[in-house]
């Protein structure tokens, strides 16, 4: 069972219902666009961390070599 | 003296979890709202966000955000309603995420714009803190919010505290 808690500001009432069919379907589709934000994210970091080992070892240098450079 | 910072209502998650905790019937009284959250969810930290809504609609959302793991800082943008990362069940025992998110002009007849910052801990080995910039493309007064998660329940003790402020 999932259960949400609602509080009436107007009336201070506090109450635990469970989510509709509506609110279960919603909470599914906000998870997958979630995960696929954090994917999407992580594949793009995959690839620049890539793209930087690659340019370091043309360069022949370090990354600690590189931060020193740039510092 | 002007009684600048109300309390509004509070919730505090019981025993058996919450999906989501929503004030309902917010009063048009004040001119900006601050909501305090002490989350805790029962899904591992990274798995899910904590999600902000309004008036019961899930679309029109926006946010910008700025997240250091500790490690290392990214930016990112998105369209979904995110305002924090959701603090894990497997972070240190009994400790919860921090979040404050302040809504400026809720009663306003502009787009809904606002601003989150969140801080997680983990046995020192991640801590997420994020800044977001959050928005809801539409124009009508809030009377209503949502805080909910995109995976598993808000854990006991889990609190969300909704205040009114006035400028005056």
């Amino acid at each position: 069972m999932t259960t949400k808690i609602i509080v009436d500001c107007s009336t201070g009432v506090v109450e635990e219902v469970e989510l509709t069919e509506d609110e279960l379907a919603q909470r599914e589709a906000d998870r997958i666009a979630f995960e696929a934000a954090e994917a999407e994210r992580a594949a793009e970091e995959a690839v620049k961390a890539a793209k930087k080992a690659e340019l370091l070892a043309k360069l022949g240098i370090t990354e600690d070599d590189a931060k020193l450079l740039l510092s | 003296m002007a009684n600048t910072y109300v309390k509004i209502a509070s919730v505090t998650v019981g025993s058996g979890g919450a999906a989501s905790m929503d004030f309902t019937s917010i009063p048009a009284t004040y001119d900006d709202l601050v909501l305090k959250v002490s989350h805790r969810a029962t899904v591992n930290i990274g798995i899910a966000a904590v999600l902000l809504q309004y008036n019961g609609n899930s679309s029109s959302y926006s946010y910008r955000r700025i997240l250091g793991d500790g490690n290392t800082a990214a930016s990112a943008t998105d369209t979904i309603s995110a305002v924090a990362i959701a603090q894990g069940g497997n972070a240190t025992a009994n400790t919860f995420g921090n979040l404050e998110i302040y809504i400026p002009n809720y009663a306003g007849s502009t787009n809904k714009s606002a601003s989150a910052d969140n801080g997680n801990e983990t046995n020192g080995t991640t801590e997420y803190l994020t800044l977001i910039a959050h928005l809801w493309s539409n124009t009508a007064a809030i009377t209503s919010i949502k805080i909910l998660l995109t995976s598993g329940n808000f854990a006991e003790h889990s609190t969300a505290t909704l205040y009114g402020i006035k400028k005056s």
